[in-house]
């Protein structure tokens, strides 16, 4: 025997429960083995989705990582409605946009912003044509300063060097066009940025920088064969007129002349001119506001636009209402869901009843007959509810000839809320049926009967103790009819029309029409969060212990 | 047997037939009649129609012929909450949702009692069965034992003058249906109500009644006290089906009056008491209780027909002795001795040689 105060040990003196454990080690991991397909697909197929569609509708990089420069730049500028931005924040605009056009990644952004203030995705797209253009005077002149521009190689040899101490890898240029191409640039391998020409040009150097890892990571080109871009030249003739040339090498001459040439055109430069030029809209302060307001990489700007707010840079506000949507349809989704599930709730009880009751012969060919629908396709039942419902379908007919309907006046029973009532409520009633009836089944007859005995009438003995026993099924249910209605797409689709469609339609259409990811997310979320808090208003109010699904 | 014309008669059953199926039928021809504070216990095998006779008296099925009357008034077509009969059910049917004092509260309610009242019966109902402490309390919370006196309690609390009972103790432990059943005759005696009391167990059924029913094939076989039932019974059914009970096959061969000798198919000649047979060369079993076959020669009568028994098995079952012999070609004849000092125990392998009073061994259809 053990000592009654010590822990209890096995035979062979290890601790009892180390023992148990050890014995029940074997069957524990069989049974995770058993489980673990299933296990890996709920996590891969069901998990991991929902987590991806919690962050998407929070995640708002695209901003950030197009227009880097000017995000940085647009700090210290605050939205009023009237004043621009900085000189600087157009300066970084134009090399963010240039660098962004190559990579083909600022008309994606335009999309996006769009989805706020409208006209931004043309404004972006025109911009990134145009940009070519911005400066014209200024290349014009340093072409005709020295003929050695137009050598690739003059460039080549004046920011590159093979000479591994004269140069540096050009990390923060690499950081910077990697995140705006969205792409892992590098220099060509045993090429560096020298050293000496990014102390003399750092402008210049850093766009050639970006030039050359670009043209060799996604053209897959020497650069010292291609003719650098625009914003390289332009780079170059702001270090020329920021002071004295303090560059040393064979390019100095070069240089020297254009310095010279560059100094008249470009007395009269602006970024801010040359891209109110291009779009007036960039001289409207809210183009900017907007681009401030989505440049935190996390925003709650679709979730708002979820609600039927908008985020604009002077905070959240109300959208006008001829384009206020998405709170009219989730309630819209809420109360036809309500009422879907009660419908379900009134015409299942009655059949659940009566097959709890049947002998077993009868209450066969109702549960098969319960069950035909689900041998159908979804496709199918719906479409014939078009049949059923149109205005000139079978019921309406039927009406008109029996003369409950006047021919003029057929009654609009699809396209609406009612044809989706009545098609979801058919496609969805078996799924109230089969708990009622499984937890019905569960009910012995001997309590009615008893009752019957103790003086209750027919009505008494259903309404105070058959129909308490058939709550839990009724709660089962409701929650699956419910939790399957609220997120339903086919049906509302079919049948819905404009005024019968449901949350999910929308959802559906921002995935796969409008491409707004981002809201569809928010919007799912917001979905999510509700059915969440009904199954726990649910499970305080009736204790989700009490739903039964089988006796 | 009582009549419809009884005037005393409290529950009376009349030429009632039911059948479910329209082919068979279950209750065959039933007659019976009740005073009222009777203790009537229905006892049968399985499928006898002891049941579906309760359910009629109930309501819950009607009778397909015959008239059914309570306390002189035809019920057939009365539903059952307007009966105000009390039941007991075998799986209690207590309500599940409902506290143990709204289960009792239940039927005062419908009958719109007020709450005061209903309160006062409560208690009352509660305490009559030992249970006051538990009206709190959910049905799945409770012992079966204690289920099924709440049960039991309800059923009482309306005061109804008639309570059935359908195999209420069937589903509990020996020694708590022993409880029980002396609790259930107590309640039924203080309270002077008429019980129909429907039952498989036979120990139940002559422990606790006034007089038994015994059921088989849709009609009443006997009806008697136990005493009677036990002791006299009127077929061999009802013996076979009553207590344990040897039976020989064989022909009458002679009647005298209230005395008949029978030839044992092994050619054995008894002395029997005729009670269903009439003639000479008829077919007959004979019926003896264990317990008053006799093997001491010296207390039979002298002229008394003996039978030759080898013994085959003796069991010692403290309070009696039983023992299996071999008598005119059966093998399993049993004899029961009490445990008294003097009481011989017999080997197996002993030869022996039994008899018994003519009276206790009957003569009965084959």
């Amino acid at each position: 025997m053990t000592d009654a105060t010590g822990p209890i040990v096995a035979a062979d003196g290890r601790p009892l429960k180390v023992s148990l454990n050890r014995a029940l080690r074997r069957e524990k991991l069989r049974a995770f083995l058993l489980i673990l397909p299933l296990l890996a697909f709920v996590v891969i197929s069901f998990i991991a989705p929902i987590f991806d569609m919690l962050f998407r509708s929070v995640q708002d990089d695209i901003t950030s990582r197009t227009l880097p420069q000017t995000v940085v730049a647009l700090n210290d500028w605050d939205y009023t409605g009237e004043a621009l931005p900085s000189e600087q924040t157009y300066e970084a605009l134009y090399y963010d946009m240039f660098m962004a056009a190559e990579a083909k990644k600022h008309t994606a952004l335009g999309s996006r912003l769009n989805y706020e203030t409208t006209g931004i995705s043309s404004l972006f797209r025109q911009t990134g044509r145009a940009l070519d253009d911005v400066g014209e005077d200024v290349i014009e002149a340093m072409e005709d300063a020295s003929a050695a521009f137009d050598d690739s190689a003059f460039w080549a040899g004046l920011f590159l060097t093979e000479d591994r101490s004269a140069g540096n890898n050009a990390a923060s240029t690499r950081a910077w066009a990697s995140t705006v191409s969205n792409q892992a640039l590098r220099l060509p391998a045993d090429v560096y940025l020298s050293n000496a020409a990014e102390a003399a040009l750092p402008n210049a150097a850093r766009q050639y920088a970006a030039f050359a890892m670009f043209t060799h990571t996604v053209d897959e080109d020497v650069p010292a064969e291609e003719d650098p871009w625009e914003a390289v030249w332009m780079a170059l003739a702001q270090d020329l007129t920021a002071g004295a040339l303090t560059y040393d090498g064979p390019e100095t001459a070069d240089l020297l002349a254009a310095q010279t040439a560059v100094a008249g055109p470009m007395a009269g430069f602006a970024f801010t001119d040359a891209f109110l030029e291009q779009d007036e809209d960039w001289g409207d302060a809210s183009v900017w506001g907007t681009i401030q307001t989505f440049s935190s990489p996390y925003t709650a700007g679709y979730f708002l636009t979820a609600i039927d707010l908008e985020l604009t840079p002077d905070g959240a506000q109300a959208v006008e209402d001829d384009v206020a949507i998405y709170v009219t349809l989730f309630w819209r989704t809420m109360w036809m869901s309500m009422t879907i599930t009660f419908s379900c709730i009134l015409l299942g009880y009655p059949i659940a009843w009566l097959m709890a009751n049947l002998p077993d012969r009868s209450a066969n060919l109702i549960m098969i007959l319960v069950l035909l629908p689900f041998w159908t396709s979804l496709l199918v039942r719906t479409s014939a509810w078009k049949v059923l419902l149109q205005q000139q379908g079978v019921i309406n007919d039927v009406l008109v000839w029996v003369g409950l309907v006047g021919d003029g006046s057929r009654l609009a029973l699809i396209n609406n809320a009612t044809g989706t009532i009545i098609a979801m409520t058919h496609i969805l009633l078996p799924f109230m049926i089969l708990p009622l009836y499984s937890v019905m089944k569960g009910i012995p007859p001997s309590y009615l009967r008893a009752a019957k005995s103790l003086g209750a009438t027919n009505w008494t003995a259903f309404w105070r103790v058959y129909f308490p026993q058939s709550v839990p099924g009724i709660g089962a249910g409701s929650i699956l009819v419910f939790i399957l209605s609220i997120g339903y797409y086919i049906t509302p689709e079919i049948v819905g029309g404009t005024k019968g469609v449901f949350i999910s339609n929308r959802i559906a259409y921002h995935i796969s029409s409008s491409l707004n990811w981002g809201l569809a997310a928010a919007l799912g979320t917001i979905l999510l969060v509700v059915v969440l808090a009904l199954y726990w208003a649910y499970d305080r109010i009736v204790g989700i212990d009490n739903v039964k699904l089988g006796g | 047997m009582a009549t419809a014309t009884d005037e005393r008669a409290f529950v009376e059953f009349e030429r009632v037939q039911k059948s479910y199926d329209g082919e068979t039928l279950v209750v065959k021809d039933l007659n019976l009649s009740m005073p009222k504070g009777e203790f009537l216990t229905m006892l049968g095998p399985s499928g006898s129609g002891k049941t579906t006779c309760l359910m009629m008296l109930a309501g819950f099925e009607t009778a397909t012929h015959g008239d059914i009357r309570l306390d002189g008034n035809p019920i057939n077509n009365i539903p059952p909450h307007k009966r105000g009969i009390g039941m007991v059910f075998q799986n209690y049917a207590l309500f599940p949702h409902m506290t143990v004092a709204e289960n009792l509260s239940f039927p005062l309610e419908v009958r719109k009692m007020g709450k005061s009242d209903r309160e006062a019966k409560v208690k009352r109902a509660l305490d009559m069965v030992q249970m006051g402490a538990f009206g709190g309390r959910r049905p799945a919370q409770l012992s079966g034992g204690q289920q099924q006196r709440i049960a039991l309690a309800r059923a009482l609390v309306f005061e109804p003058e008639l309570v059935l009972m359908d195999e209420p103790l069937g589903a509990l432990d020996k020694q708590l249906r022993e409880t029980l059943q002396f609790e259930i005759t107590r309640l039924a005696h203080d309270l002077g109500i008429t019980v129909v009391y429907v039952t498989h167990d036979q120990t139940e059924a002559l422990t606790m009644s006034d007089r038994v029913a015994v059921f088989e094939a849709g009609r009443i076989q006997q009806l008697a006290p136990p005493d009677e039932l036990y002791e006299a019974p009127i077929n061999s059914f009802v013996a076979q089906f009553i207590g344990e009970n040897n039976t020989l096959e064989g022909v009458v061969t002679a009647i005298e009056g209230e005395a008949c000798t029978v030839k044992l198919d092994s050619g054995d000649i008894i002395d029997a008491k005729p009670v269903n047979v009439s003639s000479v060369g008829e077919r007959t079993k004979v019926s003896i209780r264990p317990e008053r076959v006799e093997f001491n020669r010296e207390r039979l009568h002298a002229d008394a027909h003996t039978l030759k028994a080898e013994v085959l098995e003796f069991i010692y079952m403290g309070d009696i002795f039983r023992t299996r012999l071999r008598v005119a070609g059966t093998d399993d004849f049993i004899v029961k001795t009490r445990n008294a000092p003097d009481q011989r125990r017999l080997t197996p392998g002993e030869q022996i040689e039994i008899g018994w009073l003519p009276e206790d061994c009957r003569a009965l259809d084959a």
